[in-house]
C-alpha cells in the first residue's frame, strides 16, 4: 500500500456545499460598462454621490492591470464574460422581515447549516446573509438595537445611515487601491455593515454568510465594520457556492475601523468551490481586506481558508495609532489544484505597535500554497515589535509550499522575529497512528489539526470546531 | 498465538529475514538477540505492518489468522502493539488527545463502548504513574520535545493503557539508563500475565536482567541460529555473537 495513492484519494472529497438553488432571479447580462453601473445604483436607489464614486472607481480601474506578482497561474479573466449583477427576483419588493423571504432561499441557508430564522438561529450569533448580489435577511437585529448596534446590510446603511457611510467608505481601502479594489467599488452589490457605539461591548458574535448561486455571476461584497472609542465586536464570515464548470469571480472588500482602545476580532472560514480534480471550474477570490488601528486598539484578522481555485487575499492592519496591535491567524488549505497566495501587511506608524504573525499552509495533491507577507516599520514607529510564524505542511510530493516574507525596518529600534518551518505528513507518523488502530484518514485529520492548533485556538469557541471539521473534511480521501 | 513458519521479507527490495520460523504462545515472554543488521528489527515492523517491509515467502499466523491478510491498523486494533525503537513527535496533537483516538479505535473495534472521559483520564494516570511519567505529559503533543528516556516510557505507557494480547518490544532498552531500564522493566513485567505474549528484541543482555523471558533465540543474517533459555543470554553476554555466528565482533 503506496502512501501516495493513499494521500491521493484523501485529497480528492467531493464539495458538500456544491448544490444550486432554483430560484428566479433578475440577473444582468455580462459585461461592464458605465450603463451597468448606474443600472445597479438605480436598482438600490442609491444617492448621485455614490453612483459618482463607483464611476470614478471604474475610471480607475479601467486605467489599471490585473497584478501579476503572485505565486498564482490562470488564464487572463475576461471581465466582460461577467455578470455584474444578480438578485433573486422575490427581493424585487425587498421583505420587511425573515418571515417574508423566499422559503427557497431561507432552504438553502439551512441546507448550509445557516438557520435565518431567530428562533432557531445559534445561539448568541447574529447572521447576515448574502445571496449572490443581494442580503437576505439579518437576524436578531431588535436585541442588537437596543444596545445601539448598527448590523445591517450595506444597501440599507446606505439609506438608513448616510452619513457614517459616507466618511467610512472607501477610507481604509480607497477606490483605487489595486485592481480588484477598484472593479468592487464600481460594481459592490451588497455586504454588511457593523457600527458599534462608544464603550459597547457588541453582546454577540456577528455572523455573515455568502452564497454565490447564479451561474456566470460575480460577487463582489463589501463589508464595513466601524468599532468606535473603547467599544468591542467579534465577527465571523462564511463563504460557499455552487459546483460548477466555469470560473466565477469575487472580489470583495472589507474595511475595519478601530478607533481607540476598540477591539475588532476579524474571521472568516471560507469554503468556495474549489473546482473539481482537474482544476475546473472553481471561484478566483481576489479580495482585499485592511483595518485601521487607532491608539491602543487591537485588530485581530483569524482566517480558515480551504475553497476557492484561486485565493489572493491578504487581510492587513495599518497600526496608525501609539500602542495599537495587529494579530493575523491563518490557516489555508489547498488540495486538488488549487493555488493560494495569501498572507497579511503589517504597517507600523504608530509608536511601540504591536503585531504578530502565525500562518499554517497545508498543501495536498498538486496545489500550490504561498505565504506572502509585509511587515513594515516606518521611521517613528518607535519600539515596535512583530513576531511572524509561517509553517508548512505538505501531504504527498506532488504540491508546493512557498514562503515570501518581505520586511522593511527604518526605525532602529524595532524588534523583529520570523521563524518558518516546512514539514511533510511522514510516513512514519503515519505509521506510529496505526499502529495505535488509527486510520490513516483520522491520522492525517489528526496530524494537520494538531498543526493547526496554534490558529483554531483564536477562533469563537463553536467555530474552532466547524473549522477543524471542515479540514476533516477537506482532507478526506486525500490518504485513505 | 503466533506462529512464524520460513518467514521472508524484504525491505525496499533488500531481503532481510531469510527463513524466520518462530512460535510464541499466550503468557509467554520471548527475547531475540542478534548482531545489528541481522534483522531484529525487521521482524517487529514486519509484524506490526510497517509500510515497505514485504512478506516475500512464508507464512505469519495470528491468532490463526493470516497477518499479511491484515492491514495495519487491524492489526494494532486486533492486539499487536509495537514499542517503537525511534518514537516520532507528532506535534500539536496532545498524548491525551492521540490515546483517546487509539483505545476508541482499539475498543470499537473489539466491540467496546468508548471509555467515558474520566475513566480514561484516571487508566491514563495510572499509566503514567507506572512509568514515573508526569501527568503533564498527557498534555503535551505526542513525544513532542521529550527526551529518548521519555519517549520510551511514553510507549510503555501506551502500552499498559491498550493492553495488547502481543507485545513487541523493539530495543526499547536502547539508550536508556540504568534507572529508566528498571522502570521500564516495571512496566512491562506488570503486563505480563497468562493471556499475554511478549516479544522482546535487543541487543542486550541487560535488559533480561530485569524482565527474565522464557526463551531466548539468535538471530543471524535473517534465520534464527539458535533458540534456549534465559542461560543462553548469559552465554551470549559472555561470549558474543562471534561465537555462534563464526565473525568476529567485540561486545
Amino acid at each position: 500500500m503506496s502512501t501516495d495513492t493513499d494521500i491521493d484519494t484523501l485529497v480528492s472529497r467531493e464539495y458538500a456545499a456544491g448544490f444550486t438553488t432554483s430560484v428566479e432571479s433578475d440577473t444582468l447580462p455580462p459585461g461592464l460598462d458605465e450603463d451597468v453601473i448606474r443600472f445597479i445604483s438605480s436598482r438600490k436607489n442609491e444617492p448621485e454621490w455614490l453612483l459618482e464614486w463607483r464611476l470614478a472607481a471604474y475610471h480607475r480601474w479601467l486605467e489599471m492591470t490585473p497584478p501579476e506578482w503572485a505565486h498564482i497561474h490562470h488564464p487572463p479573466i475576461d471581465f466582460n464574460t461577467v455578470s455584474y449583477f444578480s438578485a433573486p427576483k422575490s427581493m424585487a419588493d425587498r421583505p420587511q422581515s425573515i418571515d417574508e423571504v423566499d422559503p427557497e432561499l431561507l432552504r438553502t441557508y439551512e441546507k448550509l447549516g445557516i438557520p435565518l430564522h431567530e428562533q432557531a438561529a445559534l445561539a448568541g450569533v447574529a447572521v447576515d446573509a448574502v445571496f449572490d448580489s443581494v442580503s437576505i435577511g439579518t437576524t436578531f437585529r431588535g436585541k442588537l438595537k437596543e444596545a445601539g448596534v448598527i448590523f445591517c446590510s450595506i444597501s440599507e446603511a446606505v439609506h438608513e445611515y448616510p452619513e457614517l457611510i459616507k466618511e467610512y467608505l472607501g477610507s481604509v481601502v480607497p477606490q483605487g487601491d489595486n485592481f480588484y479594489a477598484a472593479l468592487n467599488s464600481a460594481v459592490f452589490s451588497d455586504g454588511s455593515f457593523v457600527y458599534i457605539p462608544k464603550g459597547v461591548k457588541c453582546p454577540m458574535e456577528l455572523s455573515t454568510y455568502f452564497r454565490i448561486n447564479e451561474a456566470k455571476t460575480g460577487q463582489f461584497e463589501r463589508t464595513l465594520i466601524v468599532a468606535e472609542e473603547g467599544s468591542q465586536v467579534s465577527y465571523l464570515e462564511g463563504c460557499t457556492a455552487p459546483m460548477r464548470d466555469e470560473n466565477q469571480l469575487h472580489a470583495a472588500v472589507v474595511e475595519l475601523v478601530a478607533r481607540k482602545d476598540a477591539k475588532i476580532k476579524y474571521s472568516t472560514v471560507q469554503n468556495w468551490y474549489p473546482g473539481d480534480e482537474q482544476g475546473r471550474g472553481g471561484i478566483y477570490n481576489f479580495v482585499t481586506k485592511r483595518g485601521v488601528a487607532h491608539e491602543n486598539a487591537h485588530i485581530s484578522w483569524t482566517q480558515v481558508e480551504t475553497g476557492s481555485a484561486i485565493t489572493w487575499k491578504y487581510p492587513s492592519v495599518i497600526l496608525r495609532g501609539d500602542n495599537s496591535v495587529g494579530e493575523f491567524y491563518s490557516v489555508a488549505l489547498t488540495r486538488g489544484r488549487q493555488q493560494a497566495d495569501t498572507g497579511t501587511k503589517m504597517i507600523h506608524l504608530g509608536k511601540n505597535t504591536k503585531s504578530t504573525i502565525i500562518s499554517k499552509g497545508i498543501s495536498a495533491g498538486r496545489s500550490q500554497n504561498a505565504y506572502r507577507g509585509l511587515v513594515r516599520i516606518s521611521p517613528r514607529a518607535e519600539g515596535a515589535r512583530n513576531f511572524t510564524q509561517c509553517d508548512s505542511l505538505l501531504i504527498g510530493d506532488q504540491c508546493g509550499a512557498h514562503t515570501f516574507p518581505y520586511i522593511e525596518s527604518r526605525n532602529p529600534s524595532a524588534t523583529l522575529e520570523h521563524e518558518a518551518t516546512t514539514s511533510k505528513v511522514s510516513d512514519d507518523q503515519l505509521f506510529l497512528c496505526r499502529q495505535r488502530g488509527i486510520d490513516t484518514e483520522k491520522a492525517v485529520s489528526m496530524i494537520v489539526n494538531g498543526f493547526c492548533k496554534e490558529v483554531f485556538k483564536e477562533l469563537p469557541m463553536e467555530f474552532a470546531v466547524e473549522a477543524g471539521k471542515l479540514l476533516e473534511v477537506s482532507l478526506e480521501g486525500s490518504v485513505g | 498465538m503466533l506462529e512464524v513458519r520460513n518467514l521472508h521479507a524484504s525491505v525496499d527490495g533488500k531481503d532481510i529475514l531469510k527463513g524466520l520460523t518462530l512460535t510464541v504462545k499466550p503468557g509467554e515472554v520471548h527475547a531475540i538477540m542478534g548482531p545489528n543488521g541481522s534483522g531484529k528489527s525487521t521482524l517487529s515492523n514486519v509484524l506490526a505492518g510497517r509500510p515497505g517491509y514485504q512478506i516475500t515467502a512464508g507464512d505469519v499466523l495470528y491468532e490463526g489468522k493470516p497477518l499479511a491478510e491484515m492491514e495495519t491498523e487491524e492489526r494494532a486494533r486486533a492486539g499487536i502493539f509495537l514499542a517503537f525503537q525511534y518514537p516520532v513527535e507528532i506535534p500539536g496533537v496532545s498524548n491525551m488527545e492521540f490515546l483517546k483516538a487509539s483505545l476508541e479505535a482499539v475498543r470499537s473495534a473489539q466491540g467496546k463502548e468508548p471509555l467515558d472521559a474520566v475513566t480514561l483520564l484516571r487508566r491514563a494516570r495510572e499509566a503514567c504513574q507506572h512509568v514515573n511519567l508526569d501527568q503533564q505529559f498527557l498534555k503535551r503533543g505526542v513525544n513532542e520535545g521529550f527526551s529518548g528516556g521519555e519517549k520510551k516510557r511514553n510507549e510503555i505507557m501506551q502500552m499498559m493503557l491498550l493492553e495488547p494480547k502481543l507485545a513487541l518490544l523493539d530495543e526499547t532498552d536502547s539508550g536508556l539508563d540504568i534507572d529508566a531500564l528498571q522502570v521500564v522493566a516495571k512496566g512491562v513485567n506488570a503486563l505480563r500475565s497468562p493471556e499475554r505474549a511478549i516479544v522482546l528484541v535487543t541487543h542486550y543482555q541487560r535488559l533480561l536482567d530485569y524482565i527474565v523471558p522464557d526463551h531466548v533465540h539468535v538471530l543471524a543474517d535473517g534465520k534464527i541460529i539458535k533458540s534456549g533459555g534465559k542461560e543462553l543470554a548469559l552465554e551470549l553476554e559472555q561470549k558474543g555473537y562471534g561465537w555462534l555466528t563464526g565473525e568476529e565482533e567485540s561486545a
